[in-house]
């Protein structure tokens, strides 16, 4: 079924090739080739909707808490399949409860046969866990397959969270040291503003949504940290020419343009990649379903607002382009050139 | 922007064509790679997430192999004073992390101080020169000598039991006859073992957990081992137990007289008149000598053998033993008596292993999991293909080749590196293509750009390819430092997303300042074309 669709897909491909190396498609504008959107004035909105977001986010934070998974909280998971295609949870709930493990969570996912089973971690150590597996597996018996099994010992999974958040520091430390060899110090300043704000953002929806915090997530809020970046610095960079350029533009007008110029671009790039996770979402499975589910939101929803309605603006109020006035206007045309 | 010389036009086809050949060998069966040239075998692995199998994290105690250090000083300064003839009362004791001995006479401490200051060694290594020794050996006052253990002998100790750990992890993996298993150092006291299509790690975790102390004993009979239980155990003797149901204390002489390091070999086979299961073993010459000696000396005694302070049997010296060999037997199991064949023959590790982390996937999961990353791959894939078509027409085509081409690199320089491919880095592979055309949608857009500014076609394209470049290393940079500090810091699946992820980026320079750019300059010297379609 699936190679059906794929195939056919396939010969879609290949006609539209033709069709357009030929020059018969009539070109798709998703955004209009000259919008005059005025985006800075937004910012007497964004800038206090975001404040308030981030703020509901750090509260979430401290009361809702992240659904700490295995990887930083440790303990011990199994992934099971029930042999005779349907799962009896009440009975397998009845048989584990007794191991005197604590709280054993259930969990049905994909279908009917399969199932999570998660122990937190046993008081005693690492010999602890190991014993906590060796009961499950062995009350658990041969109507399962075992198809998955992790087990993490109180210090392991203590080091991988502050790994993990080493790494995120290190990296947005990385970003900004580059950002300031490659821009002024205020860009990499309000890049940091907005990077921090993604992740703000981001850590709020896992706690309302309370997936997984696990590696995964750290991966999927560096990989928005990097997108978001790279939607940031495509209109620094836009911002920083214009600047060059047009030395008597007014700041918000100078970023509005900027803005404008590169939002046909964000859009195009932001709907290759938004299908791009939509297949991972949809047939990934579920393995990386919590990844891309925080992927989805931290780069479409979060990254391209941040970049258009936080990146650029806060530009102002970190005194970029204050002095040009005083500069002196070499000849170059005080408003657009462009026809 | 749009000028190509001969041999860069070259030289960039070649590259690309270079890299992509190097997926080649993975659309070959394993075993007919095999017989390639060794230059040609470079292929892309699975992750244990993909192919199944197990992945244990195992540390070494560190409070044990310092206690036995200290244990090994204290040892050594009671042998050293006695052989000195140097009085001390109150024993040698292990206190604080250190030994202490009080020396009786005080005429005796300086020349004690001496003796013992023979003890300590200059740490070996690299750096030999550094003045670091293994023992600290200061005066305390009041005729207290203290030795302590520096932290860098400590972890001199510590670097030299992980090595010889890795050898009889190694060689006891290897007897499970799994395929290619992969064991490392990892930090300062771990040891990762990754064993690929081993679904259920127990019986490998018993193995991994003992440390398989093997020691020939005499037993002491001078005291029934129920008198020893209430506390009169000679000084040189201790109580052990028995290492099969039920529980029975033994009296055994501490001294040992031969050890398992002097074994050659040991398998399991079967009595051949009780026909239980047994472990025969044969010793080396001077384990030959020593248990020969022995044994002519003890007979009609029994003897112990222990294994990790647990007595396995305590037959009794029925006759001397020269040959060499001889077998155990001790209520095994034919498991048991094959796990002891297996550990007796990759000998004792030097300190307890424990299990800190362990992941398996079993490979029917592995299996679907592949399935569901490459259905995706496509779907995305497709649907990227076909939004650029529909939005740049013939320049789709031109992004969609340089997209292909991209992803055919990445398997490439996966291959050459013999990277690990993960579910994450399949996921990566995927965001790529989404952030891939990102490089062409930025030349693009800016060529349109350039085309409103009223600039004609050949200049618009090369106005559009000049400025985008760079913005296109600027923003790929950023996401490259991402993946670059999460390679560093992640693990397994995690790991592998960065991979692709770091490697996805290079591609995508690489074709955005290259590919495309040589694409779109053959197009317009063969159309000389007055407006662009796109």
């Amino acid at each position: 079924m699936t190679h059906t669709v794929l195939i056919g897909l396939g010969v879609l491909i290949a006609i539209l090739t033709v069709v357009s190396a030929l020059g018969l498609l009539p070109s798709l504008r998703i955004v209009p080739d000259d919008t005059h959107f005025d985006f800075t004035r937004f910012r007497r909105i964004s800038f206090p909707i975001s404040a308030a977001l981030s703020i509901v986010a750090i509260v979430l934070f401290f009361t809702h808490g992240l659904n700490l998974g295995i990887d930083f909280k440790g303990g011990t998971l199994l992934e099971v399949k029930a042999k005779s295609g349907t799962a009896d949870i009440a009975a397998m709930r009845t048989s584990l409860d007794g191991l005197g493990l604590g709280e054993v969570q259930l969990q049905q996912f994909g279908g009917p046969e399969n199932v999570l089973i998660r122990v937190a971690e046993q008081p005693g150590g690492d010999a602890a866990q190991q014993a906590a597996l060796q009961k499950l597996r062995g009350a658990l018996g041969d109507s399962v397959d075992i198809q998955r099994t992790e087990v993490l010992g109180p210090r392991v999974a203590g080091e991988l969270l502050a790994y993990g958040m080493l790494g995120l520091m290190l990296a947005i430390v990385g970003i900004l040291i580059y950002l300031w060899f490659r821009f002024e110090w205020q860009f990499a300043l309000g890049a940091m503003i907005a990077n921090v704000h993604d992740i703000v953002l981001t850590i709020g929806f896992m706690s309302i949504s309370q997936v997984d915090f696990d590696l995964t997530s750290i991966a999927a809020l560096l990989t928005i940290l990097g997108y978001s970046l790279n939607d940031t610095v495509v209109i620094y960079d836009r911002i920083r020419e214009m600047l060059r350029r047009y030395k008597k533009m007014p700041m918000p007008q100078l970023l509005n343009e900027s803005i404008n110029s590169t939002l046909s671009r964000s859009i195009i790039t932001h709907v290759t990649v938004t299908l791009a996770l939509l297949a991972l979402l949809l047939f990934g499975g579920h393995a990386i379903h919590s990844f891309t589910a925080v992927m989805m939101f931290g780069v479409v929803l979060v990254g391209t607002y941040t970049s258009i309605f936080i990146a650029a603006p806060i530009l102002i109020y970190l005194g970029v382009g204050e002095h040009r006035e005083d500069a002196p206007d070499t000849a170059t045309p005080a408003k657009k050139s462009k026809a | 922007m749009l000028y190509f010389t001969r041999w860069k036009a070259l030289g960039i086809i070649l590259t690309a064509l270079i890299v992509c050949l190097c997926a080649v060998p993975n659309f070959f069966p394993e075993a007919q790679v095999k017989s390639w040239p060794a230059w040609a075998q470079r292929r892309i692995v699975l992750g244990l997430d993909l192919q199944g199998g197990s992945y244990l994290l195992l540390e070494v105690d560190a409070a044990y192999v310092k206690k036995e250090r200290l244990d090994q000083v204290r040892d050594d300064v009671r042998r050293t004073l006695r052989d000195a003839k140097i009085g001390f009362t109150g024993g040698v004791t292990v206190r604080n992390d250190a030994v202490e001995v009080r020396i009786t006479k005080e005429t005796d401490a300086q020349p004690a101080l001496a003796k013992l200051r023979e003890l300590s060694q200059p740490l070996g290594g690299l750096m030999g020169s550094s003045g670091q020794r293994d023992l600290e050996v200061t005066d305390a006052g009041g005729g207290v000598i203290r030795l302590s253990v520096p932290q860098a002998a400590v972890l001199d100790r510590l670097r030299k039991t992980i090595e010889q750990s890795i050898q009889i992890v190694e060689r006891r993996v290897n007897e499970l006859g799994t395929v290619e298993p992969v064991i490392q150092r990892q930090g300062n006291d771990r040891i990762l073992v990754q064993v690929p299509g081993l679904q259920d790690p127990t019986r490998l975790k018993e193995l991994l957990g003992r440390t398989a102390k093997m020691e020939f004993r005499m037993v002491d009979t001078s005291v029934p081992p129920d008198q020893a239980q209430a506390g009169r155990v000679p000084p040189e003797s201790e109580l052990l137990m028995s290492a099969s149901p039920p529980p029975t204390p033994y009296v055994v002489k501490k001294q040992v007289l031969v050890a398992g390091g002097d074994l050659t070999d040991a398998q399991a086979t079967f009595d051949q008149r009780t026909g239980e299961p047994v472990v025969s073993f044969k010793f080396n010459t001077s384990g030959a000598r020593k248990f020969s000696q022995a044994t002519q000396e003890n007979v009609g005694l029994p003897f112990a053998i222990v294994l990790d302070n647990k007595v396995i049997s305590a037959p009794v010296i029925r006759e001397p033993i020269t040959g060499g060999q001889g077998q155990i037997s001790g209520n095994f199991t034919v498991q048991s008596a094959n796990d002891l064949a297996i550990l007796l023959r990759a000998g004792a590790l030097p300190a307890p292993l424990t299990v800190v982390e362990e992941r398996t996937v079993g490979p029917g999961l592995g299996q679907d999991s592949i399935e569901k990353g490459q259905l995706a791959a496509y779907v995305g894939s497709i649907l990227v293909i076909i939004f650029m078509l529909l939005t740049y027409r013939l320049f789709g085509v031109f992004a969609n080749i340089a997209v292909a081409i991209n992803v055919a690199m990445i398997f490439g320089l996966l291959s050459l590196l013999n990277a690990t491919l993960t579910l994450p880095g399949i996921a990566g592979i995927v965001l790529t293509v989404g952030i891939a055309v990102d490089s062409n949608v930025l030349i693009y857009e800016r060529i349109r750009e350039e085309l409103r500014g009223g600039r004609n076609a050949i200049s618009a394209i090369d106005a559009g390819f000049k400025r985008a470049l760079a913005t296109i290393l600027d923003s790929n940079i950023t996401t490259f430092i991402a993946a670059a500090v999460l390679f560093y810091i992640g693990t397994g699946p995690v790991r592998g997303f960065a991979v692709t992820l770091g490697i996805g980026i290079i591609t995508t320079v690489f074709t955005a300042f290259t590919l495309t750019r040589l694409i779109v300059a053959w197009w317009v010297r063969w159309k000389r074309p007055q407006s662009v379609p796109i």
